[in-house]
């Protein structure tokens, strides 16, 4: 019974993870580059939920009972959303579009850059305490099936990680510009002679990746509702680790790549004795991954032409 | 250690590269398919072909870039088959690229001394301690350099990074790379893509002077029909990875079937 | 012409040799204050750290994010060994203490450039982004682990207590492996197999095709990048009564990359010139700036190193750059483009 929850469990992380890996993996399908700061996206949303949230419950304070509470986390999930879905395009429009042809060294340190300044001015404005999240609304309990115990919100991630993926894949699939989205990653010369605007391409890209990272982080406040201004640097790095494990470029990789970390993760922290080297596990599997398949589980790789 | 066995043409020359049917396959495609080749010492060989016809693959199987899929080839007698790139250099083969590969942010002249680093020996503890040893490589590898540059005339570009220079000198710098590297066998790559008819006449010129001042062998790709006219004595046609004539240049050039592959019906 | 270059070959060695002399003479006239000394220990390391991150970044020509974690290799085990030969053979001779620190060096070296050519060994086949990401999973495996060892073995999560060495004196040591540190990577890097090194960053196939043995290259880069940060680990856990691995996190090594990449990439004068800046910058704001405020420091490190990387690859800023490039100014031995028909020939092509 404990083996199921802990693989439900692992399911459910997975199922973050792999939100996040999507973003990684789309932008380097095609804008061919690391998107460092991707992780701390997934703070500025964290951030976001937990600035606008007092704001409704001030505004709502007449009418407040549970129906309202949930509909105002919403909101609030909704414009940490919008919110990053701006910050994506904006850093992506100042930071990456002028580096675009430049080396790939170059692209790959302004993406630290980046990084590096949403966390310190998230340090600024927020501090560097742990600040609470309150979104006890969202909070449903837990779920109880014979000897099975999982929090409803588990299933709830779970369930919305999934359907998220499914609208991914059908979006790539059947909508145009999903469809530009694939045609740029495989050749963004080619595409552009063919009508597509590629900027607006790498535009929207950012967009939805940064959109996804909203979300995920709000999953991440369900399990724990702490957070600090570094708060997604290692999702981030564990969701980028999964994206290379599914192979980087590949929707479907990146979803695989996440259930499995996320799965990895929940059992190796069920046993006591490996514990506490659950990051270094999870680092390990990625560099013994790179060595022996570098294209990942479902990644073709380039081979330079000479 | 293969036994080395030098072999000869009839005529008693000495065979510097021979190549027995290379093939090579990427999944289905058949990319260079039964090549043979037989270069004499001393000669300017053509290989030209269509777009597509597999001649780069051809370099790339003789510099070690690709391994083959069946086939063997010997330099001097030396079977060289599936070596890696930077020993089948060692053995003496160098090559230039399509689309030229300088080391860009390196100056003109550390280009060719990269190329000599393998001709005068100086090991890392030699060169950190700054032992006699290495000042006195560093010197030759600077003398020899420049001397290179001489006979591609361009010495007075020795300061310049290779980045900057015009295109065409590009082009001769990376032969002076090469054959700083003291080849038995060179492989020019397009050498006159991109050049103007002076420019390539300048080449024509520098190519033949190399080949009688370094006694050396070449083998060439090119689309220029004029500068494979002019120099090379021997070719080989190739079309979709197949031989399609191979002969004297004057009868390759006017036989029908390579026409036909270049022009159309 | 040829004298100049030669003074510019040893001017980084001068300069430190000069500073250090100084130092020295207002240290035994009792002038130099111990937060002083402190600072010049705190330089020193960082001066090697920079120049041999740079040895992989700006002359190999691949990311490096683990740079703090070979620094944590070096620091655990050399702090171990000179803890426990500190114990065993007491600390009142000064002798003995050279000694073990010597001792305790070349361990914490040793172990750094057999991690360093543990990553060199993922160098061989992965390039740029994937790289980048190893090496910092090195980092923080590294860390991690020293982080749960038993307190008996490396303190766990008190930390690794250390011995400190006598205060006043030790950064004229620092500043001696400084010296060693610049002699080894710049004499390295302006020979032939520095260019070699050169070679493989501007185009590894025709590196390869010119006879260039990449795969040693790659492996000397990385083990002589990792030994120099295990040696800086060393001196770093003799700087402070305890080591610990939360130091080594992942900002430390983008802390020193960014030394790096303003200093100029494959300029090991800048790396030396920014690494003092930047350590001297941290003390100085640290002290103006406090409370929420200090991270405004790091606020501005990030601008800047953007600000700095897209000026200096920005494709559409090419020809700004051209118009305005200090280079140009002061040296005209490095010309720059001469747009020709061939130039734009090129382009066609």
């Amino acid at each position: 019974m404990e083996f199921l929850t802990t693989f439900v469990n692992g399911l459910s992380l997975g199922g973050i993870y792999a939100m996040i890996a999507l973003g990684y993996t789309m932008v380097y399908g095609i804008a061919k580059m690391l998107n460092f700061a991707h992780g701390d996206i997934i703070m500025v949303g964290g951030y976001t939920v937990h600035t606008v949230l007092p704001f409704l419950a001030i505004l709502l304070s007449g009418v407040y009972n549970p129906t309202v509470a949930i509909i105002s986390s919403i909101i609030a999930i909704i414009a940490a959303m919008v919110f990053c879905m701006m910050l994506g395009i904006v850093v992506e429009k100042v930071a990456y579009k002028p580096l675009r042809g430049a080396s790939p060294l170059a692209v790959l340190i302004t993406a630290i850059g980046v990084s590096y300044l949403l966390q310190s001015l998230a340090q600024m404005i927020f501090g560097s305490a742990p600040k609470h999240v309150n979104i006890k609304a969202l909070d449903f309990g837990i779920l109880k099936i014979g000897g099975l115990a999982i929090g409803y919100n588990t299933i709830i991630t779970l369930v919305c990680s999934i359907l998220v993926m499914i609208a991914l894949s059908l979006f790539v699939k059947f909508s145009k510009t999903g469809r530009a989205m694939v045609a740029v990653s495989e050749d963004k010369g080619a595409a552009q002679l063919m009508g597509i605007n590629v900027n607006r391409i790498i535009m929207i890209t950012f967009a939805i990746g940064s959109a996804l990272a909203a979300l995920a982080s709000v999953f991440f406040l369900l399990k724990a509702p702490t957070m600090t201004p570094t708060f997604g640097s290692l999702p981030g790095i564990k969701a980028f680790t999964a994206a290379v494990i599914g192979g980087i470029g590949s929707i479907p990789g990146a979803m695989i790549g996440g259930i499995l970390l996320g799965v990895i993760e929940c059992f190796a922290q069920a046993v006591p004795a490996i514990s506490p080297y659950t990051d270094a596990i999870e680092f390990s599997i990625l560099i013994i991954l790179l060595l022996v398949k570098p294209s990942g589980l479902l990644g073709k790789m380039r081979r330079e032409k000479v | 250690m293969a036994e080395i066995k030098k072999i000869y043409a009839e005529d008693g020359r000495e065979i510097v590269l021979k190549a027995d049917h290379l093939c090579i396959q990427f999944g289905g495609l058949k990319a260079v398919d039964n090549v043979n080749l037989e270069i004499k010492k001393g000669e300017l060989y053509g290989l030209i072909g269509p777009n597509g016809a597999g001649k780069t693959t051809v370099f790339n199987l003789l510099t070690g870039v690709y391994k083959p899929t069946l086939g063997r080839f010997y330099l001097c007698g030396e079977d060289l088959t599936g070596k890696a790139p930077a020993e089948m250099n060692k053995k003496g083969i160098a090559r230039t690229f399509q689309n030229i590969r300088l080391f860009n942010n390196l100056t003109v002249i550390e280009n060719v001394m990269v190329g000599l680093a393998n001709q005068i020996p100086c090991n890392l503890v030699q060169s950190v301690l700054r032992l006699p040893r290495h000042r006195k490589s560093e010197k030759e590898y600077y003398e020899r350099a420049l001397e290179l540059l001489k006979v591609f005339k361009l010495d007075e570009y020795k300061d310049y990074l290779a980045a900057n220079l015009p295109y065409g000198k590009q082009r001769k710098l990376e032969i002076a790379r090469a054959m700083a590297t003291n080849p038995k066998l060179l492989l020019l790559d397009e050498p006159a893509a991109g050049m103007n008819p002076n420019e390539t006449q300048e080449l024509m010129d520098v190519i033949s002077f190399i080949r009688k001042e370094f006694d050396i062998t070449i083998l060439l790709i090119e689309h220029d029909m004029r500068l494979v006219g002019g120099i090379c004595e021997k070719l080989t046609v190739l079309n979709f990875g197949t031989e399609l004539a191979v002969g004297e240049t004057s009868e390759v050039l006017n036989n029908p079937e390579v026409i036909k592959a270049y022009i159309g019906e | 012409m040829k004298k100049f270059t030669s003074l510019k070959n040893y001017i980084s060695y001068i300069v430190i040799g000069l500073v250090t002399v100084i130092c020295v003479i207002l240290s035994l006239s009792g002038v130099l204050k111990a937060s002083t000394a402190i600072l010049l220990e705190e330089i020193a390391i960082k001066i090697m750290l920079a120049v041999s991150l740079s040895l992989v970044v700006g002359f190999l020509g691949e990311l490096s994010l683990g740079h703090a974690g070979f620094m944590c290799v070096g620091a655990y085990l050399g702090g171990k060994v000179a803890y426990v030969l500190t114990q065993q053979l007491g600390e009142d001779d000064p002798i003995l203490n050279i000694v073990i620190l010597v001792i305790a060096l070349v361990v914490g070296g040793i172990c750094a450039g057999i991690c360093g050519f543990l990553i060199g060994l993922p160098a061989l086949r992965l390039r740029g982004d994937y790289l980048a990401i190893t090496t910092l999973a090195f980092g923080e495996i590294v860390r991690t682990i020293f982080l749960n060892t038993s307190e008996e073995s490396f303190g766990g999560p008190i930390g690794l207590p250390t011995p400190r060495f006598n205060k006043e004196w030790f950064y004229v040591i620092c500043f001696i492996m400084v010296l060693i540190t610049l002699f080894v990577i710049q004499n390295l890097i302006r020979s032939k197999h520095g260019r070699a090194i050169k070679a493989i960053r501007d185009n590894e196939i025709a590196a390869r095709a010119t006879g260039i043995n990449v795969t040693r290259y790659k492996l000397i880069g990385f083990i002589l990048s990792a030994v120099f940060a295990g040696l800086a680990g060393v001196l770093y856990s003799y700087t402070k009564f305890n080591v610990s691995s939360q130091i080594f996190d992942y900002n430390y090594s983008i802390e020193i990359l960014v030394i790096v990449v303003l200093g100029g990439m494959g300029n090991i004068g800048g790396s030396i010139i920014s690494a003092v800046l930047v350590t001297f910058l941290n003390r100085e704001l640290a002290n103006i700036l406090t409370g929420n405020l200090a991270v405004l420091k790091d606020i501005i490190y990030a601008v800047i190193l953007i600000g700095i990387v897209i000026y200096r690859n920005a494709p559409g800023l090419k020809n700004f750059r051209e118009k305005y490039n200090l280079k140009k100014l002061f040296s005209k031995k490095k010309k720059t483009a001469e747009v020709t028909s061939d130039t734009v020939a090129k382009e066609e092509n």
